[in-house]
């Protein structure tokens, strides 16, 4: 049989080849860019709009601060587990009568650009941060201290308005030190475009929306970080994060769904599931039906906190009493509020309601924004039922929730994750529960007196006491909903370690080679 | 002259589009609930702080106030700065546009292209088990939207048999000697061909979500117009010269039975550009529906308006483009 090929043939042969050599051509150009070992990729999920830590929108996004800590250092450092230690600020504290504040600069720090860091820097960047025109959404804290006056390498500042946590501030939100001759020199423009810090990397190359690039800081005064070169893709996708790290494309990434995490870590990869800073909280609103001290109580009594950490989360999770986790520095064990639907149901009974008799009412909640939100209300409106508590879902964007909030007119009660890096009850208790602020819902008179003046207490022990004693009676009233510490999924390859910090923000300068 | 009246009459028309386009935008997303001011509020802002926010960003005026404001900017060519960046609005705008635009072109010649050779095969062997697999195919395609192809060919493409690039437009690593934001265009154009593999590389998959869809919608109109030609006179004539199948309905059949299929192709490209907000998410493609989601989250008003704006320039100039093409092939309106 003549078995010649054809004309025919020919070009469908010449066909499939060309084929299958543009797809092995495409397939060469990702081996050919596959990371190298001094490289490290991180799947981030969150994207990075702007450089400067201290002005607009991205400076309050919690997410975004292992962005800008891998290039800028904060005032004062804040290790993993959340406590404080001399940073670019070796030493700080009060005078006697609390009327100044001093901080002490550490010596032998350069800036990226190799021109040395010095106590100027840390005045101007104070004294910028305070002034309103810059943008700072935090200049209520910062323009609470003025008149800065360098000595050496020392900074001296007078209290204007006494802020108890104003060193915590230097660890948290737009607590970082900006160069001073070098972003007068370039302005804010030429800032964004090519930004400098003291921090352990330097920023090599930025694409909007798609990746940052790394460079190792030699001169780091922390010690050179482990790997040369760090590049950071935004992946705000979850099932592509997921991708990225199972194919190889990514060494790390974050913030995945739990079944993924217990699947990745099951199949070969590495991980860590470390609980965070952040909590899921139950607003209520100081409005019918929550005015009734019987149905805020039941509220909390009837929902089964460890269940929704074991069934939900996957058992990454700890169920809370208070605004308070046990990092933070006014948590107290002893303030528990049981789960106890039996309690529940004789509460409402006392009210007048029942499981026939319902009493109603609106819950608010996210959908998709963290872990399992809106899954978590449908369970807690499942047990509410059963004791006597008929609540309707509606689901709002975050979006919504931030404006609703500050204007006072959430539901009765609203689905909310709090996160408190500094671990201070005033960023926690505090900012949720004080009638007056923009954030809290809960208005009643009694709360605000007890909670006003510890806003000034100079004495520390009695101010966390004092907030001790708020967050005991918020409990035995009921007047808010605390539900859960979160844990943050951690994937990675193996021959890294990943040092996770409480605050959520993923640090590249923490992953080191195993 | 009647073409000429034609696109001055669409021209006029387009501008009052846009008008509209913007102040529908302009009002609703300072109507619907979720402010930017909101969104910003560090734990323990004061009124006054929320105050001093507003009166930053130019808030505290009315809507009538701020609209008239912000047109005047524009007329003058300033869309505003972003909150969430604070860049200029129209760089960051045109600085993505040329990235979803080559995506989208190469999803439009994909699905092109892949419709064109299903409708073609379905023709070729109609009445055939091979025209059933092409409907088959078809349906598919047609039923599986764009974002459930994205995490398909993630599956497959980025993990089981990695191949292609998950995320991103371009290696971080490379470095870029382009002067535009036309990377693929300008790799061509240098013959800086490892380049342009790295960035079809990226491309691949989510130029595929977006044209599967189209794909099947172009297959399924122009087989069915195929069809209908194919049976006509001059196919009929074409086969008695001896002309083989394939060639009457390549040469003598497909210019004939296109037409409706380039209007059809026209509208459906402005649904693909759409398509690119999802798609560009699922790939951490950084165009411009990527930069809409993030201005979305973060309420970042100025740069909403002028990703919008933008977009409805492009879906009005496309079908411009569409209607002045269909009237230039269609010899019955261009003698008309």
């Amino acid at each position: 049989m003549n078995r010649t090929p054809n004309r025919r043939t020919l070009l469908k042969l010449a066909g499939a080849a060309g084929a299958g050599a543009a797809l092995a051509s495409l397939a060469g150009a990702r081996a050919a860019f596959a990371q190298d070992k001094n490289e490290l990729v991180i799947a981030y999920n969150v994207n990075l709009p702007s450089w400067d830590p201290t002005v607009g929108p991205s400076a309050v996004n919690p997410t975004i601060q292992g962005f800008y800590q891998s290039v800028f250092d904060m005032f004062i450092h804040q290790n993993p587990d959340l406590s404080f230690a001399p940073g670019l600020v070796t030493e700080w504290g009060w005078n006697d009568d609390r009327s100044k504040i001093f901080l002490v600069v550490r010596d032998g720090v350069t800036w990226h650009d190799g021109s040395p860091f010095t106590a100027e820097d840390v005045a101007w960047s104070l004294e910028r941060a305070g002034k309103a025109e810059t943008g700072n959404p935090i200049q209520f804290v910062w323009s609470k201290v003025g008149n800065f006056k360098v000595d050496g390498n020392r900074v001296e500042a007078d209290v204007l308005a006494f802020e108890p946590t104003i060193f915590k501030w230097m660890s948290f939100l737009t607590g970082y030190v900006l160069p001073k001759a070098y972003y007068e020199k370039v302005g804010a423009e030429g800032f964004e475009a090519k930004p400098i810090g003291t921090g352990p990397y330097m920023v090599e190359k930025y694409e909007r929306n798609a990746f940052v690039q790394l460079k190792a800081n030699p001169n780091y005064w922390g010690g050179k970080p482990d790997f040369e070169t760090v590049t950071i893709k935004f992946v705000t996708d979850a099932a592509s994060r997921v991708a990225e790290v199972e194919s190889g494309n990514a060494d790390v990434t974050l913030e995945i769904p739990y079944e993924e995490y217990d699947r990745l870590v099951g199949g070969g990869l590495k991980g860590n599931c470390e609980t965070i800073s952040d909590i899921a909280m139950i607003f209520l609103n100081d409005i019918d039906p929550m005015l009734d001290k019987n149905v805020r109580l039941a509220a909390h009594h009837s929902i089964d906190k460890q269940l929704l950490v074991d069934r939900l989360l996957r058992g990454y999770g700890v169920p809370i009493s208070t605004l308070e986790t046990p990092e933070y520095t006014a948590y107290d064990p002893g303030i528990k509020v049981a789960y106890d639907a039996e309690l529940a149901a004789k509460l409402l009974a006392d009210s007048g309601f029942s499981a026939d008799k319902p009493v109603k009412f609106k819950i608010q909640t996210t959908r998709g924004f963290k872990p399992k939100d809106y899954e978590m209300i449908q369970a807690i409106v499942g047990m509410w039922r059963k004791v006597g508590i008929e609540a309707e879902i509606e689901v709002y964007e975050i979006a919504q929730h931030y404006e609703l909030r500050a204007a006072d007119k959430l539901a009765p009660a609203a689905f909310y994750n709090w996160g408190n890096s500094v671990g201070d009850p005033t960023t926690s208790t505090g900012f949720a529960m004080f009638g007056p602020s923009p954030h809290s819902v809960w208005d009643g008179q009694d709360l605000i007196d007890k909670i006003g003046p510890l806003w000034g207490e100079p004495d520390e022990t009695k101010r966390i006491d004092g907030w001790k004693a708020v967050d005991k009676y918020i409990a035995d009233e009921g007047l808010v909903i605390p539900l859960l510490q979160y844990a943050q999924p951690i994937v990675h390859r193996d021959g890294i370690t990943v040092t996770p910090h409480k605050s959520g923000a993923l640090l590249p300068h923490l992953i080191k080679r195993a | 002259m009647l073409v000429l009246r034609s696109l001055i009459a669409r021209l006029v028309t387009t501008a009052v589009t846009l008008f509209g386009v913007a102040v529908i935008v302009f009002v609703v997303i300072r109507v619907v609930p979720g402010n930017p001011i909101a969104m910003m509020l560090p734990p323990g802002a004061t009124e006054a702080d929320i105050e001093r926010l507003k009166t930053l960003y130019g808030l505290d005026k009315s809507i009538a106030e701020q609209f008239a404001i912000w047109l005047a900017a524009v007329l003058h060519g300033d869309f505003g700065t972003s909150i969430s960046t604070r860049q200029p609005v129209l760089s960051l705008v045109l600085n993505r546009l040329p990235a979803t635009l080559e995506l989208s072109i190469l999803a439009l010649l994909i699905a092109v292209a892949l419709g064109l050779a299903l409708a073609v095969l379905g023709t070729r062997f109609r009445d055939r088990k091979t025209e059933a697999g092409v409907d088959i195919v078809n349906g598919i395609g047609l039923s599986v939207p764009d974002f459930l192809w994205g995490l398909l060919l993630i599956l497959l493409f980025g993990v089981l048999w990695p191949v292609f690039s998950i995320s991103g437009r371009v290696s971080p690593r490379l470095e870029l000697p382009f002067v535009s934001q036309f990377y693929l265009f300008e790799s061509l154009l240098r013959l800086r061909f490892d380049l342009t593999r790295d960035l079809l590389g990226h491309m691949i998959m989510p130029a595929l979500a977006l044209a599967l869809p189209l794909a099947a919608i172009i297959a399924q109109v122009l087989k069915q117009s195929l069809k209908e030609t194919v049976n006509l006179d001059y196919a009929v004539l074409a086969r008695t010269k001896g002309y083989k199948e394939t060639r009457v309905i390549l040469a003598e059949a497909l210019p004939n039975a296109v037409l409706p299929t380039l209007t059809l192709v026209g509208v459906q490209f402005t649904f693909l550009i759409g398509g690119t907000v999802i798609i560009e998410r699922l790939f951490s493609y950084e165009g411009l529906g990527n930069m809409a989601i993030d201005a979305v989250i973060n309420r970042d008003l100025p740069l909403i308006q002028g990703i919008v704006i933008l977009f409805a320039v492009i879906f009005t100039v496309v079908n411009l483009a569409v209607d002045m093409s269909y009237a230039l092939l269609n010899p019955k309106l261009r003698h008309a």
